[in-house]
Order: C-alpha cells, then structure tokens, then sequence
C-alpha cells in the first residue's frame, strides 16, 4: 500500500525497485499471542540479496514479524497467525509444509549471541551434519568461518568450546553457523544490540558482505545500524491498544531523508521510542 | 534541609541504624539456631547407633574349650589334630554328615574348622551386652553383673566387623550378619534403576519438551505432584496387588520353566524393585523436569535455527546439557528407594532368609528391613546387630550420594571445559 503511493511520489527509485526479485512476500499478516493481537495487517515484500531492516519502538512487533519468516512463533505457546507469508511463492503456512525444512531455508541469528555448548568446530559442523552435508566438513568449517569474518581469529582453536569467545566471536559465530547450512535467508534478531561498538562495527561490515550470498532481514533499535547496513526500511509502529502495524516501508535512503509520514519523521528524529 | 526533615535528624538516623542493626543480629542467630539444632539431631543419630555398635558383651559358652582340650582357653589354640577330633566327637551325627557333606573335613582350612567348632560345640551365647557410653563410664556396674554371675566371658567387642558383612543370618546374634540384606537391597535398587530411569525420564521429556499446554496435561502434571507425595506403604499395597498377586505368574519367574521350581510366589526381588520403581518415578520425572527447564530456550531456540526437528535437539543439545542434573536427581531418589521398608514389608519381603538372592526371581530381604526386624527381636543383643546394619546402610547410602556429587562435578566440568 505504502509502495503504490512512494511509486507515484518518486518513480526513479520505484523502477529500481521493480527490477528487485520478492522472494518474501507478507500479505495482511496478523499475529496474536492468546487472546492478544500483536500484529496487525502487516504487508510487506523482501527483496532477494537485500538487506532489509526492520525498525520500530520496542514492542512494536518488528521481532514477531520476523520470527513468523520462518516460523519461529510456532515454538512460543498461543501464537497464531492470520494471513499469508509467501516465500518463493509458496505459502509458508500451509497444511504441508514443514517448519523444519523452512528453517534450513531461513536461517536465523538471534538476539543475544547463542553458540552451542560445544567446540567452535562441531558448531559449525552439527548443522551440516544433521542435514545430511556430505562435502568436506574441514572445508566447510574454514570457509564458514571466513565468510563470517572469525577465522583468523580461531583458526588455533577451533577444538575450543564455544562459549569461551567474546560475544563479538561468539556472534559471528552464530552467522557462521547459520550460512554452514546454506540458508537462502538470514534473520538477524537485533544481532549487535548485546554487542560493544566495535563488535558491532563488524557484524555490520559482515552484514554487507553477506548480502551478495543471500538475503538478510535484521531487526534493530539502533537507526544508525539500520541507515548504514540496509537497503530498504519498514517502520513498525504501535498504536494505543499496543498492537504493532507497519507505518511505513521504503527504500532506505528515502525513508530516512524524506520520510513520507509524520510518525517516521518523529522516530527517525529521535522524538520517541 | 530536606532530609533533616524528611529522614529526621542524624541523631534519628543513628539510632535507627542501631535498630535496623539489632533485628538483623537477631535473626542470624535464629537462622544460626535451627542450624545448629538441625546438627545436634543428627549428632543424636550418629551417637546412638555408635554407642549400640560398640561396647562389652557377656557370654556364656556351653561348652568351655579346656573341657574339650586340656589347657587351651581359647578354640583358636587348638591344634589341627584336636579340633577334627572335637567336631568327630561333639557334633550330633546329622549335623556332621550335613557338614561333611558340604565338604568333608580333612579339606577345610583351620579357619573354617574354629568357626564349626564354635558354632556348634562351644555355642557361645550373649546374656547381656552394654552400649558404648556405658562400657566407658559405668564398668562398675558391669563388674557387679560379671561377679553376680559366674561362668561369664566378658569381652570388648566391636559389632560390625568383617565377618558381619560376609555372614548370613543366624538365630545367634554373635553370627548374624548383613550379606543376603545387603546383596538383597542392591538387586532391588538395580531393578528400580532400570524401570524407574528410562521411564520417569522419558514421561519428563514428553511433559516438557512435547505437551501441549492445555488442561489434560496440567491436570497430569499435578497428580504427578501428588503421587510424589502419596505415602510409601500405599505403594506396597499397589504393588502386593499388581505385582505379587495380579502378576504372580511373570514376576514368580513361573513363565520361564527353568527357574518355575525355585520360588512359588510372586514375593520377589522383581516385585520389590517394580514396587519401588513406581515409588520413585514421580520423584524421577520431577526432577528430571526441573533439570530440563533449566536448559535455557536460547539453546532450543539456536538449534531450531539451524534446520534441527525437535528430537535432534533434544538428544544433541537439551539432553547433555541437563544429563548432570537428570543423574543426581535420579540417583537420590534411588537413595531414598533404598531406605524405604514399608512397601517391601507389604509386598512380603522375607524377613529370615540364609540364602543369597541369585536371580531376580529370589526371595529377598534389604537392609532396612533386617534392621526393623532385628531391633524388633526381644534379645537385647540384637540392638547391637542393628546398629551394625545401621551403619552398613548410612556407609551404602552415603557412597551412593558422593558418587551423585562427584558424577555431577565430573560432567559440569566436562561440559565447561569440553574440547
């Protein structure tokens, strides 16, 4: 809806925009918790090897959006949804799909950085194992681990546990992990948010990298984060029953330099959240 | 100033200070206090049964052993020549043919020939025998006993001794050991580990990991809760019902033909150990739940996000994190598996039995079912074999706990140091 009316306000960075391929589509998505509406009539569309970010005040359901990609919410207890969330074309909620097989499609980088108890290699290499990777795991360890920028760093150590990293290492880590499997999409739950600047100055750099090989969705509080790493920007909002709706959805240089509603300009200024 | 006004003045201050002090002292030495009460009991506990393992025994032998060899005060001096003599000459003709049936004379240690001769032909018996505390402080009056009565061997003896781990039981309290309870009271806990373990973990993993949360299963949950609670001789009614009448024919071992003729009824150590297998399963999947909540859902949640079905993140990551924790739990529940009489007792334990349980078909007693029944018997001196058994069982308990201690410090450190 927003899309349709930024095409006819700046039509050069909608036919740039046309030539991008959706490879997520979300149609009138509603997500509740219980009886608690979360989201609302959210619509949006994710462009293959693109950053998107998501931004908002907290509760806003930008990180309920996100884990409804690639089905997530199915692990909270009384989570629901309303609509249709396309990936490929394909209903992702539909009677015969599986969540499994999804998550090895969209992989995903949570929050607070979460390696498994184990060595930095069998990290790496479970996930490859579990879904059948017959290739060389030596191989597919280094070249995870370099892709996400941590190589150098343990290539002395890689019988180490994981958990005795920093949270900079143990967050790429993470990354490392989630592209072994060869996602299609990464999800990035505020990936820096419990990171110190310089660990987050890398997961950007990283992010950028990455968006060649595939396409990214991050979640984040930091506009900065959003401004630097993204190419396009979808603002949540929250009303005054505290359920989120997406206000605005934009390419990001538009959306943080010509804001097209009053409430964007407000968050993106700094006036609240 | 506002907090002259608000807080009141600094002479106000301090002396609230003083009081906020004061009412802290005194609960730290309330706090202090049931400690140290809860200590003193234990103290009690430990004190009484020492003092009943320990202490003089007076004994009256029916056969003195210079009335059978000249000169010689004790069975032991005798020669090899004099002692088969002595069990030729003393022993009735049954019980000799039974002896040398078992194994004929001539190839007997010396060892074994005493100990024939005392049991049967010097039949030492125990007319009284005194506490510890007393034979320390209260030797007058065990002299006055000794001089009233004539013909009496007073000797300092310690109850639990090497011979009273490898004995069987005996109608004489001098012979009576703890072999069959003990041997006994670890084939029933092994029976209880290999039902309880698998099956109170796997109802814990189902109710955690897979169960919806709705009302069936809330409902579940808190009888599980309950059961934990139901009182232990209910289950020994339950399993007398199920297991030794209900299921006589599996748990008798009568369906395998080989061992059909060895017992006739279902008071077996299989029933015992069934029966407290359900004693403990709700303590089990208690635990082992209370061990699975505390894997963080962040490690779910991570392994969800690589492609992982729930199975392969319960087995590779769920499970190992919390398997430190599952085995404690588990195996202080068998602790208190270990302990408990009640149910055996109305399942039908025997409370004599001379022979060791050889299969899991076997008739059997536990240790503290020897020790209620021996502390039952009139003759005082077998308080003293119970304090013995008492403390065979606190030392079988007390390396079951330590090995739950250093198992767990073992794995966690494993876990944190883990290639």
């Amino acid at each position: 809806m927003n899309t349709t009316n930024l095409a006819e306000a700046l039509p050069h960075l909608y036919e740039k925009s046309q030539e991008q391929k959706t490879i997520i589509e979300l149609k009138d998505v509603n997500i509740y918790y219980g009886s608690f509406q979360a989201v609302k009539q959210a619509s949006l569309e994710i462009y293959e090897h693109q950053v998107t970010a998501f931004i908002g005040p907290s509760g806003c359901g930008k990180s309920t959006v996100l884990r409804s990609i690639n089905r997530m919410n199915d692990m909270i207890r009384g989570a629901r949804i309303e609509g249709s969330v396309r990936f490929h074309d394909h209903d992702l909620y539909a009677a015969d799909v599986d969540p499994v097989l999804i998550r090895r499609k969209i992989g995903m980088v949570f929050q607070k950085p979460n390696p498994f108890p184990k060595s930095i290699y069998e990290n790496i290499a479970w996930g490859a194992r579990i879904n059948g990777f017959r290739g060389d795991y030596d191989e597919l360890v280094e070249t995870s681990l370099r892709s996400a920028a941590l190589w150098d760093e343990v290539k002395d150590k890689l019988k180490q546990n994981a958990l005795r990293l920093s949270g900079g290492q143990q967050q790429r880590l993470c990354i490392a992990r989630t592209i072994a499997v060869q996602p299609q999409v990464i999800l990035m739950d505020e990936p820096a948010s419990a990171l110190d600047p310089i660990a987050t100055g890398r997961i950007e750099e990283l992010i950028l990298e990455l968006k060649n090989s595939y396409t990214i969705i991050i979640v984040t509080h930091n506009m900065g984060q959003a401004s630097r790493v993204s190419d396009h920007t979808a603002f949540f909002m929250v009303d005054e029953k505290r359920q989120g709706y997406l206000e605005e959805y934009a390419p990001t240089e538009q959306l943080f330099l010509n804001p097209g509603h009053k409430k964007t300009e407000e968050y993106i200024s700094g006036k609240f959240g | 100033m506002l907090s002259e006004t608000l807080f009141g003045t600094d002479e106000m201050m301090t002396s609230l200070m003083q009081k906020r002090k004061t009412s802290g002292v005194v609960w730290k030495v309330v706090f202090l206090f049931s400690t140290s009460l809860a200590i003193l009991f234990l103290l009690l506990l430990l004190v009484s049964v020492i003092d009943s393992t320990f202490g003089y025994v007076a004994v009256r032998n029916e056969v003195e052993p210079h009335q059978l060899v000249e000169g010689k005060a004790e069975v032991s001096e005798f020669s090899r020549i004099e002692l088969e003599s002595v069990l030729q000459e003393h022993l009735s003709s049954g019980i000799l043919r039974r002896v040398i049936h078992e194994k004929p004379l001539e190839e007997r240690s010396d060892k074994d020939l005493v100990s024939l001769a005392e049991q049967y032909v010097i039949k030492p018996s125990v007319v009284r025998s005194w506490g510890l505390g007393d034979s320390l402080l209260d030797q007058k009056s065990i002299g006055a006993f000794m001089a009233a009565n004539e013909g009496l061997h007073l000797s300092f003896r310690s109850w639990i001794n090497w011979s009273f781990f490898v004995s069987d039981q005996s109608a004489n309290p001098l012979n009576a050991g703890v072999r069959t309870a003990f041997l006994g009271s670890l084939w029933i806990i092994m029976i209880t580990f290999v039902f309880a373990f698998p099956i109170g973990v796997g109802a814990a993993i189902y109710l955690e990991e897979y169960a919806q949360d709705n009302k069936l299963n809330r409902l579940l949950q808190l009888n599980i809760f309950n059961l934990s609670a139901v009182p232990s001789i209910i289950y020994g009614l339950l399993g007398l019902a199920v297991f030794v009448r209900s299921m006589e024919h599996i748990t008798s071992g009568s369906f395998l033909s080989s061992v059909a003729d060895t017992t006739a009824n279902g008071r077996t150590i299989l029933s015992g150990g069934l029966t407290l297998a359900l004693l403990v399963l709700p303590i089990i999947i208690i635990n082992t739940q209370e061990a699975l909540k505390a894997v963080p859902d962040s490690l779910r949640m991570s392994s969800y996000g690589v492609g992982a079905t729930k199975w392969q993140t319960i087995a590779s990551h769920v499970l190992p994190a919390s398997i430190d924790r599952i085995l404690t739990g588990t195996i202080l529940a068998l602790s208190r598996a270990l302990g408990e009489t009640a149910p055996l007792v109305v399942i039908g334990a025997s409370t004599f039995i001379s022979v060791d349980p050889s299969s899991i078909f076997s008739k059997f007693t536990t240790l503290p079912i020897q020790i209620y029944q021996w502390s039952a018997r009139p003759q005082g001196a077998y308080r003293n074999v119970a304090g013995a058994a008492i403390i065979t069982l606190l030392l079988l308990l007390m390396a079951m706990n330590s090995f739950a201690i250093i198992m767990r410090d073992k794995i966690s450190k494993k876990k944190r140091m883990e290639s």
